[in-house]
């Protein structure tokens, strides 16, 4: 019966057993419960962080936080110079960066190839950018891992990625082209169309972003001359926003000055390639997966606990009730009981996650092949999941306190089964 | 007052049934002072048992302030478990984590009372039966004498109608069992009506009227020296 009586009794039972309930008990209760709670977030959020890692640095190093992009039935941003003056006016952009792509090849080796012999040559993606409004965004130079990053003044020198290198991105697919014996110093041949230049490899990239380690950086004065682009109409612009900015408002900014006539304009969630967002959905599915299982395992902890706990105080129980105490303010004093365990254990748990589990994920990601894996714990998540603890133990705590509550009280009270 | 009449109890264990009770017949009014006694197997314990409601009886009749209980729910027979009966367990049968005081007053904040009333009235009452020093100590700090006389405590701080007592000195050096017997010899004489159930017959026959059991049957029923004593 649910009355405020039952409920206030039930807490006066609960809180003098607790209180004197032998400490080891408690802590290995409470201990188990942190660690169900670190399983309920962790490993889910380790899941989504593997993706969120990788996402944060395709936003980092290649999108920034808003894209703008030419139009699926364009080769270019038409109207580029009248647009980026747009972005100059746009509130809350910190940096942007102009980008030219074209598809092109790179060759080397090609001086001392023998005849028959298969030429050393990689398809890839060739970008002109400004390298100071670049590093503005994506921060590239500190990707340099051999010789330097470009200078706006470099001449027929290019920043090559490191995944069109064999020695970093050794993979043998007929598919998948690399060159063999590059390194900073090489000359390598870059074609564009039907534009031919040699040049020198200055720097080697490497980041874990395949766009941006499978391409090659041209300094874009010399590049829009390679591509014909002297009317300054570029492909892309990359922008990174002030701190506190928000992409949708910036995004929805620039389509209100009319920016989507010559470009689609996106923020980095909607650039997202659908199989990224797939993966996210099932890691998250099986992060849940997991989870649902330690919350079954705590649900059965906290049931034997209390079981074993009503089973043992069963004569107790039953003078309780013999002397009139109902045997839903006896239920209740379990139900509290069970509800403390998960709320300190959760408690105990939201310190590890946002006191030291997140933050330390932050400054030494997991270092997973395609991305630096982070701990993602969103408030509102965590909160569902300290809630969905408790339930489970409220469930778990009333079941046994019932099935023992409901035995006859005379026979609790002599211990007859 | 208390009606019994032809109360009949069996326990059915798989094929086996034990008739423990065959038809009794027993009234105990206002200001009472019952002992029941008896060998052991005689049904002593269950008779009280029936008569305060902690067990439902095989067939027979129990009818309690003019009220019969054969067709009350469990929360009735609980409510007046609650109200008009007190309990004394021969193994004292307090809650070991909760102190003396806390003990006592579990009826009394069950009853509705606030918990300053309920704690001064657990208080007063304990310190009547001379354990106010020993108000915020658990049971296993007591000991068996106090202990009983913290469940006395428990049993009569709401003031119950009938005070039932199960074997109340039987785990007790004689020390002990004879406060406990002045305990309910004070009580009776302020009013208290008390059904006492006992195979220790020097205790018995402190109480007005002794009920001698045997076999599930009342064998007989005599008035005590004590009770002729105060009728005289």
């Amino acid at each position: 019966m649910l009355s405020w009586l039952n409920v206030k009794i039930g807490f006066f039972l609960a809180v003098r057993q607790l209180r004197r309930a032998s400490l080891w008990t408690t802590a290995l209760i409470i201990f188990v419960m942190v660690l169900t709670f670190l399983n309920l977030v962790v490993v889910s959020g380790i899941l989504i962080g593997l993706i969120q890692g990788s996402i944060n640095q395709f936003r980092a190093q290649s999108t920034g936080e808003v894209i703008i992009s030419n139009l699926d039935d364009k080769k270019y941003i038409e109207n580029s110079p009248n647009l980026l003056a747009l972005v100059d006016t746009i509130p809350g952009i910190a940096a942007y960066s102009a980008r030219y792509i074209e598809g092109g090849t790179v060759e080397a080796n090609y001086r001392t190839r023998k005849e028959g012999e298969k030429p050393n040559v990689a398809a890839t993606q060739i970008t002109g950018i400004d390298p100071h409004d670049e590093n503005s965004v994506t921060n590239l130079s500190q990707f340099v891992v051999e010789g330097s990053y470009l200078s706006p003044g470099d001449y027929d020198q290019i920043l090559m990625g490191a995944y069109n290198l064999r020695q970093y991105f050794p993979v043998e697919n007929p598919g998948l082209q690399v060159l063999d014996n590059v390194g900073v110093g090489t000359k390598v041949r870059v074609v564009v169309g039907d534009v031919t230049r040699e040049v020198t490899v200055k720097g080697i990239l490497k980041t874990k972003v395949d766009e941006v380690s499978r391409n090659v950086f041209f300094v874009d004065s010399q590049y829009r001359s390679m591509i014909g682009r002297s009317d300054g109409n570029i492909d892309q612009v990359a922008i990174r926003l002030e701190p506190g900015a928000r992409p949708e408002d910036v995004r929805d900014a620039l389509i209100r000055s009319g920016a989507d006539r010559f470009a689609k304009v996106q923020t980095f969630e909607d650039a997202q390639p659908k199989f990224l967002k797939d993966i996210i959905a099932t890691f998250g599915m099986l992060g849940a997966a997991f989870s649902s299982i330690g919350l079954v395992v705590a649900s059965i902890t906290i049931f034997i606990v209390v079981f074993i706990n009503a089973i043992t105080r069963r004569k107790f129980i039953g003078i309780l009730k013999g002397i009139g105490v109902s045997g839903a303010a006896i239920q209740y004093s379990y139900v509290f009981q069970s509800v403390f365990y998960a709320i300190i254990g959760s408690a105990i748990g939201l310190v590890l996650v946002y006191a030291f589990l997140v933050p330390y994920f932050e400054r030494n990601p997991i270092d997973f092949p395609f991305s630096d894996g982070i701990l993602v714990a969103e408030y509102g998540e965590t909160l569902f999941r300290v809630g969905l603890l408790v339930v489970s133990n409220i469930i778990a705590g009333f079941i046994p306190a019932w099935m023992i509550v409901r035995r006859n009280t005379l026979d609790s009270i002599l211990g007859r089964n | 007052m208390i009606e019994v009449t032809q109360l009949i109890k069996t326990y059915v264990n798989g094929p086996i049934e034990t008739r423990v009770l065959k038809g009794i017949d027993i009234t105990a009014s206002n200001g009472d002072f019952i002992s029941i006694m008896g060998k052991s197997g005689a049904g002593k314990s269950t008779l009280m048992y029936q008569m305060s409601l902690l067990d439902d009886p095989t067939s027979g009749k129990i009818v309690i302030d003019g009220e019969n209980t054969e067709t009350m729910t469990p929360l009735q027979k609980s409510r007046i478990r609650l109200i008009k009966f007190g309990y004394v367990f021969q193994d004292y049968a307090l809650m070991p984590d909760l102190t003396a005081a806390e003990n006592v007053v579990l009826p009394l904040l069950m009853q509705g009372l606030s918990r300053t009333a309920a704690f001064a009235k657990a208080a007063e009452t304990l310190e009547r039966m001379q354990l106010g020093h020993r108000l915020h100590n658990l049971p296993s700090q007591l000991s068996g004498g106090e202990q009983q006389r913290v469940s006395i405590a428990r049993a009569v701080a709401h003031e119950p109608k009938v005070l039932f007592a199960d074997e109340p000195t039987a785990n007790l050096d004689n020390v002990s069992s004879k406060a406990v017997m002045d305990t309910f010899l004070e009580l009776h004489e302020a009013g208290q009506t008390i059904i006492m159930v006992t195979h220790e017959e020097e205790y018995a026959r402190l109480a007005d009227r002794v009920v001698i059991m045997d076999d599930g049957r009342i064998l007989r029923e005599e008035r005590s020296e004590r009770h002729r004593h105060r009728a005289a």
